[in-house]
C-alpha cells in the first residue's frame, strides 16, 4: 500500500500523520459549534458572549425555565407522537409497496415504478404552495393528520426495500405459496422478519428526518398547542431575542435525543446512507 | 440467519391451511396480480394525492389568480407579466444562480476530499466520519440559531476571531455582501459529511487490484487519482451532482438555514427563490404568483439537470 515509488517509509509515515492533523482540526471545526451551543446552555447570560468555552458555574438553570416557562413538553410530545406515527405508517406502506414491485406479477409494474421513482427529486419547497391549498381543501390544517399524512409518502424508502427484497432468496416466499397461503400471510410472517435490519435502519433515518423537519409543520400549523419543537424552537427565538442562554438550552434539549440515537446506531446510520447512494 | 429463516417459512407454511386457495372464482395468477395492486394502492394512491397533484399543480397553478378561500381564477401569463417586473424576483433569481454554482462544486470538493481523507478503514477513521457525519443528525433551524450566535457582530465568537486576525468590523450576517457567503459556508459545514458518506461508498466499490496494477506501473497516488478513482467514480459523482442540484435550488436545507439565520436580507441578498415563493403565499396570500415563480425553479432544476447529463454523459462508465 504505500507509495514507495516516491516516499521513503518514513515520508510515508509523515504523509500520515499530516493527514491526520487535518482530519483532526477538521473534527474540531465541526465539533465546535455543537460543543459551543452545549456550554452556553449550561451558562448565564452575563457569560453567552464571553470568549470562554466552560461556563463558570455550571447550572441547569435554563433547562428548568424553558421546559416550565414555556410550552416546550407540548412540542416535544408534538414532534414525538408525529414522528413516530409517520415512520410506522411510512414503513407499513413501503413494505408492503417494495414487496410488491420486487416480487408479485401484476400488469403496469413496471410504469408504476417508474411512476413512483419519477417522484424521487421532487422536494417540498417547489410544492409547498400547492400542497398547502390542497390540504386546506381536504380540511387538513391545524390537525395532527395535516402533519402526519403528507409527510408519510415518499419514494426513497419504496426504493430502498425494493431493491432489498430483490436481493432476498425466492425460496424463502415459495414453499409458502405452494402451501397456499395468502399473500398477506406470507408478507406478514416471511417478508417482514426477514425485513428487519433494513426497516431498523429505515426507521431511525424516517425518525430523524421527520423529528428535524420544519417547513411543512411551519406552514401547515398555525395553532400553537400543534406546533412540533422545530417550530417552537424558531418562534422561540422571535420571542426571546437576547437571552441566547435559554435559545440554546432549548436547542439543546432538541438535539440532544438524535445525537445519542447517533451514538447508540451510527454503524447503521452511516452504511444505510453509504448504500443509499449506489444506484 | 439462514436457520432462522427457515423455520420462519416453514412455520408460516405448516401453521396456515390453504385458505386462500379456497377463495371462490379467483386462479392463483389473478390472486398474485389482485394482491400486488392492494399492496402498492396506500403508497401509489398517496404519492398520487399529495406529490403528483401538486407537482402538476405547481406547474399550472401559476397562471391563475389563487384567493385566500383557494378559488381559482384563470388569468393567463398575468402573472409571469408581473414577474417581469418585480425587481426583488429577480435579485432572488440572482441569489439563486449564485447559490448553486457555489454550493454545488463545494460540496463536490468538500465531500470528495474528506471521504479521501478518512477512505481508509481503520479506528481513527471511523471515528472521523462519526464526527463529519454528526451535524446531520441536528435540525436545521437548531444548526442555523447556533451560527447565528456565532456569527454575531462583534461579541460573537467568529467575529472575535477574525478581529484577532486583524480583520475588524465585517458584519457576517448583517452586510449584503457577506451574508450570502457566510449562509454558504454554513451550509457546506451541514451537509459535506452527508457527500463524504456516499463518496466512500462510491470509493468502496473501486477494486482495490486497479490501484495495485497502477503503482507496479509507476503511478504515483496523484496519477492514480486522476486516472483511477475520479473515472470509476463517475456514477457516484453523477449522483452527488445531482442531488447537490437538487438541495441547492430546491431544498428545505435552504430555506430552513435562510428562514432562521437572515429571513431573507440583509436587502434580499440571501432571498433564494424557494424563499420568496414562501413569503409571497405565506406572507401576502399571492398563490398564484407564488405558484408561477416555483414553476419558474422548476425550469431552473430541469435546465441544470439537462446540463448536467450532457456533461457527464448521464454518469455512464466511459472506458475509451
Amino acid at each position: 500500500m504505500s507509495s514507495a515509488v516516491f516516499f521513503s517509509r518514513r515520508q510515508v509515515d509523515i504523509v500520515r500523520i499530516v493527514w491526520m492533523l487535518v482530519a483532526l482540526v477538521l473534527a474540531a471545526m465541526t465539533v465546535f459549534p455543537l460543543l459551543w451551543m452545549l456550554m452556553i446552555s449550561f451558562k448565564a447570560q452575563a457569560e453567552v458572549f464571553q470568549p470562554v468555552l466552560l461556563p463558570k458555574a455550571p447550572s441547569l438553570k435554563n433547562f428548568i425555565y424553558v421546559l416550565t416557562e414555556v410550552p416546550f413538553v407540548r412540542y416535544l410530545f408534538n414532534s414525538f407522537v408525529v414522528s413516530a406515527a409517520i415512520t410506522i405508517i411510512a414503513l407499513w406502506f413501503h413494505t408492503m409497496a417494495g414487496y410488491a414491485l420486487a416480487r408479485l406479477r401484476f400488469p403496469g409494474r413496471e410504469a408504476i415504478f417508474l411512476a413512483i421513482f419519477s417522484t424521487f427529486l421532487v422536494s417540498l419547497p417547489v410544492i409547498i404552495v400547492p400542497l398547502f391549498i390542497l390540504v386546506r381543501a381536504m380540511g387538513m390544517l391545524d390537525s395532527y393528520a395535516g402533519l402526519i399524512v403528507p409527510a408519510i409518502f415518499n419514494a426513497f424508502g419504496i426504493f430502498l426495500l425494493r431493491q432489498y427484497y430483490l436481493s432476498l432468496p425466492r425460496e424463502l416466499e415459495e414453499a409458502a405459496i405452494i402451501d397456499g397461503a395468502s399473500y398477506w400471510r406470507i408478507y406478514w410472517s416471511v417478508i417482514l422478519p426477514l425485513s428487519r435490519p433494513i426497516v431498523a435502519s429505515l426507521a431511525i433515518l424516517f425518525f430523524l428526518a421527520n423529528w428535524n423537519s420544519f417547513l411543512w409543520p411551519l406552514t401547515v400549523t398555525s395553532n400553537q398547542d400543534l406546533w412540533v419543537v422545530q417550530v417552537g424552537i424558531a418562534s422561540f427565538r422571535s420571542q426571546y431575542a437576547s437571552s441566547w442562554q435559554y435559545i440554546m438550552a432549548a436547542s439543546t434539549i432538541v438535539a440532544a435525543p438524535m445525537l445519542l440515537i447517533f451514538i447508540v446506531f451510527q454503524k447503521q446510520i452511516m452504511e444505510s446512507i453509504k448504500t443509499s447512494g449506489l444506484k | 440467519m439462514p436457520a432462522s429463516h427457515a423455520s420462519i417459512s416453514t412455520a408460516a407454511a405448516t401453521s396456515d391451511p390453504p385458505i386462500a386457495a379456497r377463495r371462490a372464482g379467483l386462479t392463483n395468477r389473478q390472486r398474485e396480480v389482485l394482491a400486488g395492486y392492494l399492496f402498492i394502492a396506500p403508497d401509489f394512491i398517496g404519492l398520487f394525492v399529495f406529490v403528483g397533484i401538486p407537482m402538476v399543480l405547481a406547474l399550472t397553478m401559476g397562471f391563475f389568480d389563487v384567493n385566500g378561500f383557494g378559488q381559482f381564477n384563470f388569468v393567463g401569463l398575468a402573472n409571469y407579466q408581473k414577474m417581469l417586473g418585480d425587481t426583488v424576483f429577480w435579485q432572488c433569481l440572482r441569489v439563486t444562480l449564485l447559490y448553486m454554482v457555489l454550493l454545488v462544486p463545494s460540496l463536490y470538493v468538500s465531500g470528495l476530499g474528506l471521504a479521501l481523507l478518512v477512505q481508509r478503514s481503520n479506528r481513527f477513521n471511523t471515528v472521523m466520519r462519526s464526527i463529519f457525519f454528526a451535524p446531520q443528525m441536528v435540525s436545521l433551524v437548531v444548526i442555523g440559531l447556533v451560527w447565528q450566535l456565532l456569527s454575531a457582530d462583534k461579541v460573537g465568537v467568529l467575529s472575535r476571531g477574525l478581529a484577532a486576525l486583524g480583520i475588524t468590523g465585517v458584519s457576517l450576517l448583517g452586510s449584503p455582501g457577506f451574508a450570502l457567503y457566510t449562509t454558504l459556508l454554513v451550509t457546506v459545514w451541514f451537509l459535506m459529511g452527508f457527500y463524504m458518506l456516499i463518496f466512500i461508498g462510491g470509493l468502496q466499490d473501486i477494486p482495490r487490484e486497479y490501484y495495485e496494477a497502477a503503482e507496479i506501473d509507476g503511478a504515483g497516488r496523484v496519477q492514480s487519482f486522476w486516472h483511477i478513482t475520479l473515472p470509476l467514480l463517475r456514477p457516484t459523482s453523477f449522483f452527488v451532482l445531482l442531488i447537490s442540484l437538487v438541495a441547492s435550488v430546491a431544498g428545505s436545507q435552504a430555506f430552513d438555514l435562510i428562514y432562521v439565520m437572515t429571513k431573507g436580507g440583509p436587502a434580499n441578498s440571501t432571498s433564494v427563490l424557494i424563499f420568496y415563493v414562501y413569503q409571497q403565499a405565506f406572507q401576502y396570500s399571492a398563490f398564484g404568483y407564488a405558484a408561477a415563480m416555483a414553476s419558474i425553479v422548476v425550469v431552473i432544476l430541469m435546465l441544470a439537470t439537462a446540463v448536467l447529463f450532457l456533461m457527464t454523459r448521464g454518469g455512464r462508465f466511459n472506458y475509451e
